[in-house]
């Protein structure tokens, strides 16, 4: 298992293993562009350092292990009531669970949604030889790897899709939880998310796997908001933290549309989100928040990109980390204002604390502009626990241990609190002033 | 209740208190004068366990312990409060969890069980009513964005809830307007007892008319060159540090 494999080979194979499974129509559009993804994949394979958008984060130890495709309704090998957190077992609203890269219908909940809102399976589509109009067009996989490697290998995930005017008023919850025995799996979800005009939707991912396990996610999501739409994509990653867990989650805005993200990466060995948001039409605005924590040796990377490619956008985001141990971050936000997208706003924050020395962040705003009328700021800090505040908490008769991390969860709560699910917020509250890097929940 | 013998303190090389000597009974009120730098701060940052000032000479006992060995929560859990001269804030922390936070760590060391949300909540009305404080203050962080006068106020709530023995208070009148120079005597006033004591650091007699001090000493150079009863204060007050001065360079000479 260990050593570099043949990452072509290694891929191809599984390629073909998939397509015999499948047993897509050759010359289907699918299966078209499935066959465009691989041989993309087979042309960028892995990124190296020497790419720029790759610089911080070594994929290599991913070319160390040869992943299988799990096999059809492979059982979990831990019990899944073990692998849900609490927060998820009190959380309201419609769910599709996901175990090593099936749907568990018994596991799953879409009664009672107004009509004509559809939340249902991918895998379910594509059996029935229905591909989703828009799949795989917002994604591009011409330049990233994971994307390309994504598209050709996707088989489940969900679709979701709002007819005007719909409002939903409970949050979407989609799980995918990654727990086979035996050789390390890779699995590939794939989510479209499509809310048409004047729909109000909230979307949870979340990402869990039992503590130790290796395996791969490489996750894309689609997100479509068409007029004035609102959609606010919560990602919740608590993987095994011997995991590796690679997502992008591609938007694209249409007129007045608002979308939010809250991006919470508490877990998986070596990390990388994208998130890349298009602000395709005057008067939309986007805010992506997230917090990353990290401890041990985990590498957790943030890359988001908001193109503001139209006048009158307003784009907020704020990223937050807390990185113990020897773990890393990195942060690169990129804001490309298009020429002619006059009277664009846009803020971008990001904060880490760094709870040891051995703890890094390479942080990294990547302005570029070409209108001239915008207002663009960004801004970076790096710090440890602030010793006038640590003072002051002692000096009340609070210990030391707890004042250090009564003021890490005031770090991360300005994230925290804009979380709209309150039985994740609360949860994660009571994670935090419990234990500063307990991202994860402990399993027995 | 407390004694404080030749005690000397330094930031790196700059030494700061040059031999303090200093006792407080336990019931008394003691103010403590001085120009500015006189290291008035210091000497309560000492006795807090602030561990920027570096203790060379001396001791500190309170209550017959040594103090300057205490990690500053264990001063905090024996009873030392200190109203900070210039309270720090702490965004994303609410007052009240961070006051129960306080409360039940010292109860905790008084063999006190803790406070449920109840009892607790009940504790910080009383607190709030008995300085006419506005209850929206458990809600806001700590002292974020709190004005002057707010955070002093806040300072001095934590204080009546925290019902320490040793109240050191350092310049919480400064710059305060007539009401929260009022909230601060009545919560001063308010806890006052034979067997707690009080510490006021103040460049005023106004805050005096309302606590009268047993003692008034002062601080100069990092020393007490003099101390006399509350009318050395209103003698400060009407005539600066200037004569004092005089009279120290006379004794030198002499
Ligand atoms: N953290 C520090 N680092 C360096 N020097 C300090 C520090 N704290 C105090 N000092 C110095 O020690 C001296 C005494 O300061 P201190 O704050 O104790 O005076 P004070 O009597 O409280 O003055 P004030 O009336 O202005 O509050 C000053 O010269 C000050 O610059
Ligand atoms: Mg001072």
């Amino acid at each position: 298992m260990t050593g570099v494999i043949d990452i072509k080979e290694t891929y191809f194979s599984r390629f073909s293993e998939l397509e015999r499974a499948l047993g897509e129509r050759e010359g289907s559009p699918l299966h078209r562009l499935r066959q465009l993804a691989i041989e993309r994949f087979a042309e960028l394979g892995f990124p190296t350092t020497d790419d720029e958008e790759w610089r911080f984060t070594n994929v290599a130890p991913l070319a160390q292990v040869s992943f299988r495709l799990p096999a059809a309704n492979e059982p979990p090998a831990v019990e899944l009531k073990q692998l849900l957190p609490s927060w998820l077992q009190a959380a309201a609203g419609p769910r599709l669970v996901f175990v090593n890269g099936r749907m568990i219908p018994t596991w799953s909940n879409t009664d009672g949604l107004p009509p004509g809102v559809v939340v249902t399976s991918l895998g379910q589509r594509l059996a029935t030889g229905a591909v989703p109009a828009p799949l795989g067009r917002y994604a591009d996989f011409d330049v990233h790897p994971f994307v390309a490697l994504n598209t050709a290998f996707f088989r489940e995930g969900a679709v979701v899709a709002l007819p005007k005017g719909c409002v939903l008023t409970d949050p979407i919850h989609l799980v995918w939880i990654s727990a086979a025995a035996g050789e390390p799996i890779m699995t590939h979800p794939r989510h479209l998310i499509l809310a048409g005009v004047q729909t109000q939707a909230r979307i949870v991912e979340s990402y869990f796997g039992p503590e130790g396990a290796v395996y791969f996610t490489n996750a894309v999501t689609e997100v479509v908001l068409e007029e004035s739409a609102i959609v606010e994509h919560t990602k919740v990653q608590q993987e095994s933290t011997e995991a590796f867990h690679l997502a992008a989650v591609q938007v694209h805005q249409d007129r007045d549309s608002r979308f939010t993200s809250h991006a919470i990466a508490l877990g998986g060995g070596l990390v990388r989100n994208d998130i890349n948001v298009i602000l395709d039409a005057p008067g939309t605005e986007a805010t992506l928040n997230g917090l990353y924590v990290g401890t041990g040796r985990q590498l957790i990377d943030n890359h988001t990109r908001i193109d503001h490619a139209r006048p009158h956008g307003a784009s907020h985001e704020l990223y937050k980390g807390i990185l113990d141990g020897q773990a890393r971050g990195v942060f690169n936000g990129k804001i490309y204002v298009h020429p002619g997208a006059q009277k664009t706003d846009a803020k971008q924050t990001n904060k880490t604390l760094l709870l040891s020395d051995e703890a890094q962040i390479n942080s990294k705003p990547q302005l570029e502009i070409y209108a001239d009328d915008v207002k663009c700021t960004h801004g970076a800090t790096i710090g440890q626990v602030a010793e006038d505040m640590l003072f002051y908490l002692r000096t009340r008769g609070i210990g030391q241990d707890e004042a250090r991390r009564l003021l890490t969860f005031a770090f991360a709560n300005e994230v925290l609190e804009r979380l709209s699910v309150e039985p994740l917020r609360a949860w994660l509250e009571a994670r935090f002033l419990q234990s500063p890097t307990a991202g994860r929940e402990t399993h027995r | 209740m407390l004694t404080i013998f030749n005690l000397h303190a330094r930031v790196g090389d700059n030494e700061i208190l040059k031999g303090v000597n200093l006792k407080v009974r336990a019931g008394e009120v003691h103010a403590i004068m001085g120009p500015n730098g006189s290291g008035k701060s210091t000497l309560a940052g000492v006795l807090a366990g602030r561990d920027v000032f570096e203790v060379t000479e001396g001791d500190v006992l309170f209550d017959g312990k040594n103090l300057l060995e205490m990690d500053p929560e264990e001063r905090a859990r024996e009873g030392v409060f200190l109203a900070f001269q210039y309270p720090v804030e702490i965004p994303g922390v609410s007052n009240t969890y961070f006051l129960k936070a306080a409360v039940n760590a010292i109860r905790k060391h008084r063999g006190l069980e803790e406070l449920d949300a109840m009892d607790f909540m009940n504790l910080m009305k009383e607190k709030l009513k008995i300085l006419h404080i506005d209850e929206d203050l458990l809600k806001r962080p700590v002292n974020e964005g709190f004005s002057g006068g707010e955070k002093k106020r806040n300072e001095i709530f934590q204080m009546a809830v925290l019902e320490p023995r040793l109240c050191i208070l350092d310049e919480t009148d400064s710059g305060l307007d007539i009401d929260a120079l009022r909230t601060v005597a009545d919560g001063v006033n308010a806890l006052r007892s034979p067997d707690r004591a009080f510490l006021v650091i103040t460049h005023y007699q106004r805050l005096l008319n309302y606590i009268v001090p047993d003692k008034v000493h002062v601080l100069f150079d990092g020393r007490i060159v003099k101390s006399g009863g509350k009318e050395l204060a209103l003698e400060l007050e009407s005539k600066g540090y200037g004569w004092i001065e005089e009279e120290l360079a006379h004794a030198a000479r002499a």
